[in-house]
């Protein structure tokens, strides 16, 4: 246990001495929200008060309130915080995890790769990590496309989303990375999510891989607020066809889209995740003091 | 009706008529998409292993399977008695229904028997069982080194590979996970 506390306090410093020397500012924005996020594949935890009027959701990420800061003008912030996130639990998973996010304002999202090796590296030296030499960066870079060519024992239509992510789940994600670290480009526009679209359609998502674990996801930000409406009304409509709860549209978030966001890049990494990865654990519980199981 | 988050080590679920027993499980949600369960499932007619993978919160049919403790009673022609402890209910399985856990029965051996809808499919006896040797070459006095070894031949007729020390009429401690010689019993 007192191992597990050192560890953290020893990455969580790193974290913050790595964006202090790139004058990064260290932001807090709230647990409790008006919207938790569209994406039909997120379920929140919904927050009530005392007489049982819901007064919002716990975030499942920091997003909407810190892209509000980039809209403010804050050029370069992060944030280490809890993120939400219902059902979900396994080795990889807990309801409640610790999320590292920072964004970047007139920077794109290979900024932000950049950014990312950098830092993984500086954590894993710090935490004396025996893998700090297999992360220096650059890390090797691949298409989704190129991904389902190399490890898919099946070419994928993306339109049919199930089958997508099924043969990713079993086949593709287990081998990405197993030697070092891989970053995987260029996602299919339908989950583009707040990302905005390269000229060649696909999405200008990123998520980086080491030993068949998602490390994190980051985009070039979207910046369209008539665009990201469309978007969240899609994902309202999918998730009202599926019988799930439909979140309010954080109008707030828009409004701060049209009063112009400046053209930026994002990353959300699961710090719980790397602290596994880093130490050779199995699970992420085992570098957590308090998994939920343990409640 | 089950679903996916009954799944659990040991959960025995149905899939076209046979059921699973879930021997590992993930839960697993790629960035933005469908979570899915993967699992590990043994065929417990067949004992073989194969992995699955569910959407997340598709419904599962439980598998109707209960665990008794019986007795072995005796033999009968191509088949093994046994007794169940608390009902006194009696109940037959085939040799080759027990495979090779035929070797580890001696009247009064408590195994624990598998049944599915209410028909016997598999047998667990206990971890370790002790059994007399019947049949092996005679030892080798002051030779306690348990690096070479010879054959012996046990009293339920299970052969295994035992030290040379070793000798008929000793008793032996068998490990049935491994059918191996553990060590020779005193008394």
């Amino acid at each position: 246990m007192i191992e597990v506390l050192r560890l953290r306090a020893k990455a969580m410093e790193a974290v913050r001495r790595f964006f202090a020397e790139r004058d990064f500012i260290e932001v807090e924005t709230p647990a409790i929200v008006p919207c938790p996020g569209l994406d039909v594949h997120l379920s929140a935890f919904e927050v009530r008060d005392p007489r049982g009027a819901t007064v919002g959701w716990l975030a499942t990420s920091p997003e909407y309130q810190m892209k509000r800061l980039l809209s403010a003008g804050a050029e370069c912030i992060f944030q280490l915080c809890r993120s939400y996130r219902a059902e979900e639990q396994g080795r990889h998973h807990e309801r409640e995890f610790t999320m590292l996010e920072w964004y970047r304002a007139h920077a794109t999202s290979d900024d932000v790769i950049h950014d990312t090796e950098r830092l993984v590296t500086r954590v894993a030296e710090a935490i004396g990590s025996p893998d700090a030499a297999l992360l220096a960066p650059p890390w090797d870079r691949m298409t989704v496309d190129e991904a389902f060519d190399r490890h898919a024992s099946q070419p994928i239509d993306p339109a049919d989303e199930e089958t997508f992510f099924r043969i990713w789940t079993e086949e593709v994600q287990p081998a990405l990375g197993a030697e070092r670290p891989v970053v995987v480009t260029q996602w299919p526009a339908s989950m583009a999510s707040l990302a905005k679209l390269h000229p060649n359609g696909t999405a200008d998502r990123f998520e980086a891989f080491f030993r068949g674990v998602e490390l994190c996801n980051g985009f070039g930000e979207l910046t369209d607020a008539a665009e990201q409406r469309r978007r969240f009304e899609r994902d309202q409509a999918q998730r009202r066809e599926a019988g799930l709860p439909v979140y309010p549209i954080d109008e707030r978030f828009l409004e701060a889209l049209a009063a112009g966001m400046p053209e930026s890049g994002g990353n959300a990494l699961g710090i719980d995740r790397l602290l596994m990865l880093l130490t050779g654990a199995s699970s992420i519980q085992s570098v957590m003091p308090f998994p939920a199981e343990d409640l | 009706m089950a679903d996916t988050s009954d799944i659990k080590k040991g959960f025995k679920m149905l899939i076209d008529g046979v059921p699973y027993a879930v021997v590992d499980h993930q839960f697993v949600k790629p960035g933005k998409g469908q979570a899915f369960i993967r699992t590990r499932i043994k065929n417990m007619m067949t004992g073989a292993v194969i992995d699955r993978t569910f959407k997340s919160g598709e419904k599962l049919e439980k598998a109707d399977t209960e665990e008794r403790t019986m007795q072995y009673l005796y033999p009968e022609g191509d088949s093994r008695v046994f007794m169940d402890t608390q009902s006194y209910e009696q109940i037959s399985l085939t040799n080759e229904q027990l495979g090779e856990n035929v070797y580890y029965l001696l009247d009064g051996t408590e195994v624990d028997i598998m049944l599915f809808e209410g028909r016997p499919i598999g047998v667990t006896p206990p971890t370790f069982v002790e059994l007399v040797v019947t049949e092996t070459e005679p030892g080798f006095k002051g030779d306690t080194s348990s690096n070479t070894t010879k054959p012996a031949t046990l009293e339920t007729g299970l052969q295994v590979n035992v030290p040379l020390f070793v000798n008929t009429g000793d008793k032996l401690k068998i490990d049935t996970r491994t059918a191996a010689y553990v060590e020779r019993v005193k008394g």
